[in-house]
């Protein structure tokens, strides 16, 4: 109770400033692409108080006299992308004492001034899950952030769900990635691994019972565990897992689990996918992809495939993409969409892939993901067809502001590289002057 | 698979896989007697079969919308006429007449067989396990005598993978990663084993300079200093011994004296701009023939460069900045090249996934990165073919170059284009759609 007050403060202390665009903006003459309904040619996008206000062709939006209009003709808009697996702000999850560790926080180890978020604007990732890890069962907890601009802590990026509570998964891993032989309590096998992911859970099913038990009473209630506690959410659905799984019999046993204990998942990276995409769909299970440009690198990725996407999603299985930042860079994340569509998938689901369907993965289909009037003002302005690659991201706009613009210098540098590009972000205030409604 | 430009118009059939196009142009290359008693079997394909498809493979025309042949401008409606494993003529429809007998292929975009500059595919491969990792020998830091070929796997995955994209040769060798690590090779990506696909067996010597090349340890180098005063006592030695009538027999004294001879190049690693300085400075000393390789700072130091005289083969567009490559920019290549330094594009090494990137996305990037279509082709073509020595024979569709060509349903730049097929030698090698 205390705690969701004082988040129910931080979202008042850090968040109002931020939606402060007072006048509406309407951006004219683009190409829209809403992801949800169809494109239109010369469209309307407005925008007011960080939200989107309308979306539709120059007859349906009615636009007040106090609008201001920002000429995009040439250009095409679509949401802002939202990437459903990253590393980027230099995180750290679990250590190495224990294979599983839900108590551990993301929150508590990751460094909002990193260089890495400005690369992800500049790739225009508006909304991302960054997870800890990897190299255990469970690293520990994920934070869903919005890419702020000028965060100086990690409060300024996080993402509020409506009992006020900061939102975020919890990062899974089986396979070879948590296996060490020889490595004392971690799992040798791939069985071992299942036995202590299964231990935890009756464990944990255990601990709700007691609590349940004790239903609201301080002298019955279990010793208060912080890895318990995480568990319990995951159990009664309220933390999703994000699980790390390449290899087709990897896949099968992550959904043996959920389907043992109930827990809402998301499978991440599915290399292997393609081989076992009609048990995935029948399992309703989400899958997020991420595109290697040759196949390999580890064992289970040998059989890797730029056609997987497509595959998962004839299947019926709802696709995401992620960029794994840095196994590829955020600043190309766009081109995952490319080479899906290459290899099969059809653009549309490509470019859902990109905003929507990972929206949906993070529990955040209602907020961002499409351009639709109610939504967050998260948007990017492209100079092309987001499937080109001389396409580029020209601005990147969180919640009705601007954090990202080629056209600046500054982030040009970040944009493609070079001196000083790699320096963690100073304290600038560069380029916002045009920001709407100043509210910084 | 999904088949596609084969429209085997004289043949009036399909042709058969890639694979056994590929493994059709091994046989080409042996007595077609030998073959027969050695390795039909193995092939499962009868040798009636085999005299035909070596006649068809022997003489192809391929058609493209744009034909670019990196020597002049790009061709609309060009016909490439292939004929005994060599190219017999190009030029647009009208000036090249396709005889009756030629098997005709058609495609949107022809371009020559595309050249990696620097890969170390075949000596690295695809599984990244202790057995195929072949690049680096943790033995020394200065070891110029383990030669290429003596690692190289020419069945590797790897190399299969990237000539689906159109890849037709690479330069591959020992891996940055020591300061002197061996040699580096040039092969086709093609050939059951190392001699079917070298073309130069003993190519440069791969030296990396900065931090990649320290021991660590308490071992030498343990300095950027020290890693070029070891290089300098190394060749101050090679110098020495080439003055002698009776010089040092054993490989290292013998190769190092090649390189002091101008007769092999040094493959320079350097990232920081101290190193890439270090690297002119060492080259100047010695007199060196000298190709510098990935220079993540190029831009800090192009004057220098430039002057050095020294060409580049920059990093991958897509590698990841960090340590000695934070300041990489995609931008590099197209700033190296305007400022008239000859220029090439790497693959590179990767130690993790990708195992190794494809030169095709790169030099994609490049030229979404401030460089011509054009001039990002060349990065991967005939600039490529140029440093790597080879500009008589690959890089270019000329006449009498070697028939490699790659051939692509869009513009081969673009995410959504594929590659459809490759043709390497005269023969078809890859007709996956890619």
């Amino acid at each position: 109770m205390i705690k969701s007050c004082l988040n129910i403060l931080a979202l008042f202390v850090f968040a109002c400033p931020i939606y402060a665009q007072q006048k509406p903006t309407a951006f004219i003459n683009a190409k829209i692409i809403p992801i949800v309904g169809q494109p239109i040619e010369q469209g309307v996008l407005l925008v007011q108080n960080g939200k989107i206000t309308a979306v539709g062709d120059a007859k349906s939006v009615r636009l007040s006299s106090d609008v201001q209009l920002i000429d995009v003709a040439g250009k095409v808009i679509m949401p802002g992308l939202v990437d459903s697996h990253s590393h980027i702000g230099e995180g750290s999850g679990g250590d190495g004492s224990a294979p599983i560790q839900p108590d551990v926080r993301l929150l508590d180890g990751i460094n909002a001034r990193a260089a890495s978020f400005q690369r992800a604007q500049a790739g225009g990732i508006t909304t991302v899950n960054v997870m800890p890890g990897s190299g255990h069962l469970d690293s520990g907890q994920t934070l869903y952030l919005k890419n702020r601009d000028n965060a100086t802590k990690i409060d300024d990026l996080l993402i509020y769900d409506k009992d006020g509570k900061y939102m975020g998964g919890i990062k899974f891993a089986n396979g070879t990635n948590s296996i060490r032989p020889g490595g004392g309590n971690f799992p040798g096998t791939r069985a071992k691994s299942a036995a202590l992911v299964r231990d935890q859970f009756i464990k944990a099913q255990e601990y709700r019972e007691k609590v349940k038990k004790a239903a609201g009473d301080p002298t019955k209630m279990p010793p208060r565990d912080l890895g318990m506690e995480a568990l319990v959410e995951v159990l009664d659905g309220k933390r999703v897992i994000h699980f790390h799984t390449h290899r087709h019999d990897d896949i099968m046993t992550v959904l043996r689990l959920q389907k043992e204990f109930g827990f809402r998942v998301v499978l991440h990276h599915v290399s292997e996918g393609w081989k076992v995409a009609d048990e995935i769909a029948k399992a309703k299970v989400p899958a997020s992809v991420i595109l290697i440009d040759s196949p390999g690198g580890k064992l289970e990725t040998l059989d890797i495939k730029f056609e997987t996407p497509g595959i998962l999603d004839k299947a019926g299985v709802l696709v995401g993409f992620h960029t794994d930042d840095n196994i590829t860079d955020s600043r190309w994340f766009m081109r995952t969409a490319g080479l899906a569509v290459r290899a099969g998938m059809s653009r549309e689901k490509a470019l859902y892939a990109l905003t929507m369907a990972n929206a949906k993965i993070l529990d955040l289909g209602d907020r961002v993901g499409s351009l639709e009037a109610g939504k967050d003002a998260d948007f990017i302005i492209l100079s092309g067809d987001p499937f080109s690659v001389y396409t580029h991201v020209l601005q990147t706009w969180v919640e009705g502001n601007k954090v990202f613009d080629r056209s600046d210098p500054k982030d040009h540098l970040i944009a493609v590289g070079g001196d000083g590009a790699g320096t963690d972000r100073e304290m600038h205030l560069d380029g916002d002057e045009d920001d709407l409604g100043g509210g910084q | 698979m999904k088949d596609l430009i084969f429209t085997a118009e004289t043949q009036g059939r399909r042709e058969k896989t890639g694979k056994t196009n590929l493994k059709n142009n091994i046989m080409m290359r042996r007595s077609l007697s030998f073959f027969i008693r050695k390795y039909a079997w193995r092939l499962g394909v009868s040798a009636v079969f085999l005299l035909a498809a070596i006649a068809v493979n022997a003489q192809i025309a391929v058609k493209g919308e744009t034909v670019w042949t990196m020597a002049g401008e790009p061709i609309t409606n060009g016909v490439v006429l292939l004929n005994n494993g060599k190219i017999e003529a190009v030029g647009t429809a009208d000036q090249v007449k396709i005889p009756a007998n030629y098997k005709v292929l058609t495609a949107k975009v022809v371009t020559p067989g595309l050249i990696d500059a620097h890969s170390v595919i075949g000596l690295n491969g695809y599984m990244n396990q202790p057995h195929d990792q072949m690049a680096l020998d943790g033995g020394g830091a200065i070891q110029p005598e383990l030669r290429a070929i003596d690692s190289y796997n020419a069945e590797e995955k790897l190399i299969e993978w990237v000539r689906q994209f159109g890849v037709t040769t690479i330069h591959t060798g020992h891996q940055p990663s020591a300061l002197v690590s061996g040699q580096t090779m040039i092969a086709k990506t093609v050939g059951k084993d190392v001699d079917e696909a070298t073309l130069v067996p003993t190519a440069m010597i791969a030296v990396t300079l900065g931090s990649d090349a320290l021991a660590g340890q308490g071992k030498s180098p343990g300095t950027r200093a020290k890693e070029a005063a070891m290089l300098r006592a190394e060749l101050i030695k090679a110098q020495e011994n080439v003055k002698k009538s009776d010089p040092p027999k054993d490989l290292r004294s013998q190769i190092l004296m090649s390189v002091i001879k101008r007769e092999i190049p040094l493959l320079i690693t350097a990232d920081k701009a101290q190193d890439i300085m270090t690297a002119i400075r060492i080259g100047k000393e010695f007199n060196l023939r000298v190709v510098l390789d990935s220079v993540s700072d190029a831009q800090l130091v192009l004057n220098e460069i430039k002057a050095s005289g020294y060409p580049v083969i920059v990093h991958a567009t897509m590698a990841r900045a960090g340590g000695d490559t934070e300041n990489l920019s995609m931008e590099d290549a197209a700033k190296i090249k305007a400022a008239g330094i000859p220029v090439a594009l790497q693959s590179g090494y990767e130690g993790y996934v990708p195992k190794t990137r494809v030169v095709l996305f790169e030099a994609a990037m490049a030229a979404a990165n401030g460089l011509s279509q054009r001039d990002a082709l060349a990065l991967i073509t005939i600039d490529a073919a140029k440093i790597i020595g080879l500009d008589s024979r690959i890089g270019s569709i000329e006449k009498g170059k070697d028939a490699d060509l790659a051939m692509y349903d869009g513009d081969p730049f673009e995410y959504t284009s594929h590659c459809i097929g490759t043709i390497i030698n005269g023969t078809v090698v890859s007709d996956v759609v890619r």
